[in-house]
């Protein structure tokens, strides 16, 4: 069984919510990322995001931006992004989804990523700027793998849509709460449970919310409303404003246990 | 007649393997609602003569069919005729595509709009339109781009937009498309993105073709009634490739040779050019497969050029396809060439190209030497140089030209 499949069962039978981390892959270099990945697993990640960084994030705001323009500066790329997956994959179960611009995937070729990624334990893959109508030849290049393909939603997407989004999802359906690009704030907690309560009608799959969530009171009122939280842009920052010489993963899993005791509570 | 044997791209808004939609789902139902609403305006007779009414009379439509015969003459070949997009208001033949875009922004109630520009010629058109429609308009503009096109950022702002300096990547084109599509994710619901041209998500590829297709309706009624014949090449130049698929396209059928020239920087032996289709590779960029300036790993290089409009590292997805169908040829043109190309149109005919149209002259004219006297080109001047006059005098200066 697929882990993140494992993951939701078993947090379902548990009665808890699961908090999915966003990080950028080399952010800010391959061996620091390595050490915060690690020990983001072991504070409280239910499902690892793993960022490919891409030369042009255009869903994303300017804190997953800057992170991007970091790990390509220190040399990262979608072949580092694989032997950093299957580095971490050697000391943590927690399950990854690798997500990725189509543009990296595409130019190395769907049917090696497909096979690289799956020999590194990656357990799915979510593309943000590929709707359905394109992701033909990614779902063959995957058949026979054990790797979902992750599916988004949007607060703009339309009811018939919804439904042909979550029917054919993997793993979990990504909702996105508002509009805009990736970054903290913005939130509409009403706005928020009344969408997500409309999906999860439809959705025979988890399912999670992403942009905008970033503080423990987030947490505490959205996890109500879904199966899972999804942080990236608030974790993100913690490594961009950190001053020189701190202990990067201390203080990412400092961040964690903020939203993971505000989901519990 | 058009033949029904080209009929990109399909319903799914593919040309080929090229186009499509690779964009995140939050803009995938604008991008539905905008296929239909164009689709029944450009079926609205009211809409499209209201379309042709303001390219008449505003707009200056038809521009002229001029026969370069001193530049001609002293290339000594074919002969050389000029589609004089540079006389259409506003500069360039981006108006023509934003007039549309304007009509159909009316059309379905949006009361904002935004643009990316390079040159700065499509920012200029789109905030004109925005004032005669009297809608807000926000033009992003990478922040080089604004200091090597200072006069139309000062056009811009006169006309009331607001010119939102880009400084993230490359602070050029491609970079300003990245920030108006982060604006448009957040905006979407009252904002009408009024691309330049003929790339990014369908149904933008094909609606500003058909859009700018005015240019090769025109020309090629122009070329029968003043020449009695149809021209034996056309050339343009290609950045994202608009005045060349306006020109192009009503050409498809006919039997007549096509040069989309793209801008080789300083040669495409270096790393700084801006040659997508002859010194690129296919992948996804701005909402559409097509062919790209990028590393092996899928990342986008920067583009290099002169010229501010040409300076994109991607091209319209129906260029990619043209290109490997073998219908247009693609080829560079070098900075240097382009200024040279410039120099002789300014000298042999008292016109003044932009650096972009500058590429596509010395396309026709390397291609007019080749030929005998009795050929015709024609090539679209596809804007004028005003703009351009401090970044090529500065050139010409640091090049001892
Ligand atoms: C005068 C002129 N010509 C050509 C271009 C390139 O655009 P396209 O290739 O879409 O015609 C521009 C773009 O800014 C321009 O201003």
């Amino acid at each position: 069984m697929n882990r993140i499949d494992q993951t939701f069962t078993s947090l379902a039978s548990a009665n808890r919510k699961a908090l999915v981390a966003y990080l950028t892959a080399g952010d800010p270099d391959f061996d620091t990322s390595l050490q915060i990945l690690q020990t983001a697993c072991a504070s409280g990640v239910d499902v690892l995001e793993l960022g490919v960084p891409f030369s042009d994030p255009t869903c994303d705001g300017p804190i997953i931006q800057v992170a991007s323009d970091r790990a390509l500066k220190a040399g990262m790329s979608l072949s580092k992004t694989i032997r950093l997956a299957a580095e971490l994959r050697r000391t943590v179960q927690t399950p990854i989804v690798l997500f990725s611009y189509y543009n990296p995937l595409f130019k190395y070729g769907l049917e090696r990523v497909a096979k690289e990624i799956s020999e590194a334990g990656v357990d799915g893959l979510l593309v943000v700027d590929l709707p359905p109508e394109e992701a033909g030849p990614l779902t063959t290049a995957l058949t026979g793998k054990e790797i979902h393909l992750i599916r988004l939603a949007a607060p703009t997407t339309k009811p018939d849509r919804i439904r042909m989004l979550a029917d054919g999802a993997g793993g979990f359906l990504y909702l996105i709460t508002r509009l805009g690009v990736t970054g903290t704030g913005g939130l509409d907690y009403a706005d928020v449970a009344k969408h997500a309560a409309a999906v999860k009608a439809v959705c025979p799959h988890p399912v999670c919310l992403g942009f905008g969530i970033s503080t423990g009171a987030d947490a505490r009122a959205l996890a109500p409303v879904a199966d899972g939280l999804i942080v990236g842009s608030a974790l993100v920052r913690v490594i961009a404003q950190a001053p020189a010489d701190s202990d990067l993963p201390a203080l990412v899993a400092a961040k964690i246990r903020e939203l993971r005791e505000g989901m519990d509570a | 007649m058009k033949s029904s044997t080209y009929t990109y791209p399909d319903k799914s808004g593919h040309f080929g393997c090229y186009g499509g939609r690779y964009v995140g789902e939050t803009l995938m139902s604008a991008l539905m609602d905008l296929e239909t609403a164009w689709n029944e305006a450009k079926n609205d007779p009211a809409f499209m003569g209201e379309f042709r009414s303001m390219l008449k009379n505003y707009a200056g439509r038809p521009t002229p069919l001029d026969f370069a015969e001193r530049l001609s003459n002293h290339i000594g070949g074919a002969r050389i005729y000029l589609k004089r997009e540079d006389c259409a208001h506003t500069g360039a033949h981006k108006i023509n595509n934003v007039v549309g875009q304007g009509l159909l922004a009316r059309r379905m109630g949006k009361r904002s709009v935004i643009a990316e520009t390079g040159a700065g010629q499509h920012g200029v058109a789109t905030a004109t339109i925005a004032a005669r429609f009297g809608m807000s308009c926000k033009v992003f503009m990478g922040a080089e781009d604004v200091r090597r096109q200072a006069p139309n950022v000062l056009r811009m702002r006169l006309l009331g937009a607001e010119v939102v300096p880009v400084t993230s990547g490359t602070s050029t084109l491609k970079d300003a498309m990245n920030e108006a599509l982060r604006y448009w994710v957040a905006e979407v619901e009252n904002t009408f993105y009024i691309i330049g041209t003929v790339s990014g998500p369908h149904p933008y590829p094909a609606m500003v073709r058909d859009l700018q297709r005015v240019i090769g309706d025109e020309a090629r009624q122009q070329m029968l009634d003043q020449v009695g014949r149809l021209p034996d090449l056309l050339v343009a130049c290609v950045g994202g490739g608009s005045n060349a698929m306006g020109l192009f396209y009503p050409f498809l059928d006919d039997p007549c040779a096509m040069l989309g020239a793209e801008a080789a920087g300083e040669g495409l032996n270096t790393p700084h050019h801006a040659a997508s289709i002859t010194g690129g590779s296919p992948g996804a960029l701005h909402g559409a497969m097509t062919y790209l300036l990028q590393n092996d790993e899928g990342q986008i290089q920067e583009a290099w050029s002169i010229s501010a409009g040409l300076d994109y590292p991607g091209v319209g997805p129906e260029h990619a396809l043209l290109h490997d169908l073998g219908r247009v040829r693609y080829d560079g043109v070098t900075d240097l060439e382009a200024v040279e190309a410039f120099k002789l149109l300014c000298k042999f005919e008292g016109i003044i190209p932009a650096l972009e149209s500058s590429h596509a002259l010395a396309a026709a004219i390397r291609e007019a030497a080749k030929r005998p006297k009795d050929q015709a080109i024609l090539v679209c001047v596809s804007g004028r140089g005003d703009k351009d006059l401090d970044h090529i005098t500065a050139y010409m200066k640091a090049h001892n030209l």
